[in-house]
């Protein structure tokens, strides 16, 4: 498959209906090792990004995640915001021109998300951030061929249980040092929203 | 005489309004922008507060930025990407750094003097 203009604003309008459904629990997470806003915070700047994905109109593919990009930059108000803003600002620069975008561009696309959040946050992986999840899925992507061979859920689902184990070092989650073992990082808990959402797109297109 | 600017960054409204009573009971020409909360002033921070911020306390010898913490940062540094003017955000502490900014700002110091004075202090 390629993926359209539609099935980015599919890939959007289900991130958003995750997110919404999972409020509660994202903000749960962020409860016990953050400040307790992420799940609030996501739910806004989705539904911000809803609202302008179904009554706007978009040539390529870039357009929508540009779109999805500046919203999120704008109206999360925490950490997530500037963060997954630059991931899909990243992504939308990577693809633009491309449209539909076909699998290897798809790919160059998240490789350059997560460059960017990985600049943006001054981060790597095994800091138990969304990185933990973003950097394996990019790998899933490399070595993978196409979409629909892709394992990429189980690699983000994998992934997002694993930061469990770790003990965080960036973000507020670090003040909280060895209390944070034991819990899912909420930014990771929302990147598996992301692709979970974008495995839906996938399977509805066969 | 014109004067380099100053923007007070913080996820809390009333942090840097606060802060800047603080600082005009000593310093009163020195351009000082707030750039506190959300756009709905709830908790957090604003890339488009803080470009805002920047623009109206550019009086043409560049603006230095302070702020609190977390996703303050990456705002501001976003912010500081989108615009043209000559922004530095520096690490120090909010409080007291912009204290002394203000008062090395009013004695007419550069942009790059103040964040020097910043390096050397915090």
């Amino acid at each position: 498959m390629e993926l359209r203009v539609e099935d980015a604003i599919q890939w959007f309008t289900k991130v958003n209906e995750k997110i919404q459904e999972n409020k509660d629990y994202l903000t749960s997470l962020d409860q016990v090792i953050g400040d307790s806003d992420h799940g609030i915070n996501m739910a806004r700047g989705f539904q911000e990004v809803e609202n302008k994905l179904s009554t706007q109109e978009y040539q390529e593919v870039a357009d929508v995640l540009k779109e999805v990009a500046m919203t999120l930059i704008s109206k999360v108000g925490g950490a997530s915001g500037p963060l997954f803003g630059t991931a899909f600002l990243k992504f939308s620069q990577a693809v633009k021109g491309i449209n539909p975008v076909d699998y290897t561009s798809f790919t160059s696309g998240i490789e350059e998300a997560l460059q960017g959040v990985m600049h943006r946050g001054k981060a790597t992986t095994g800091e138990k951030t969304m990185i933990d999840v973003w950097a394996p899925v990019v790998h899933s992507f490399q070595e993978a061929h196409d979409f629909e061979d892709n394992p990429f859920l189980k690699v983000a689902k994998q992934a997002m249980e694993d930061t469990k184990d770790i003990m965080a070092t960036k973000g507020r989650a670090a003040y909280f040092k060895g209390k944070s073992i034991g819990y899912i990082d909420p930014g990771a808990a929302s990147t598996y929203l992301i692709f979970e959402a974008l495995e839906e797109v996938i399977k509805g297109s066969k | 005489m014109s004067y380099v600017g100053i923007v007070l960054i913080s996820h809390s409204p009333k942090i840097v309004e606060g802060l800047k009573e603080l600082i005009r009971e000593v310093i009163q020409d020195v351009p000082i922008e707030l750039a506190g909360g959300t756009e709905e002033n709830e908790i957090g921070t604003s890339m488009e507060k803080i470009m805002k911020a920047v623009n109206d306390a550019d009086k043409g010898k560049g603006v230095i930025l302070f702020y609190d913490i977390g996703s303050a940062k990456m705002n501001a540094e976003m912010a500081i990407e989108m615009l043209e003017t000559e922004a530095i955000l520096v690490e120090a502490p909010l409080v007291e750094g912009s204290y002394v900014a203000a008062v090395e700002s009013g004695m007419g110091k550069s942009l790059m003097e103040i964040v020097n004075a910043m390096e050397k202090n915090f």
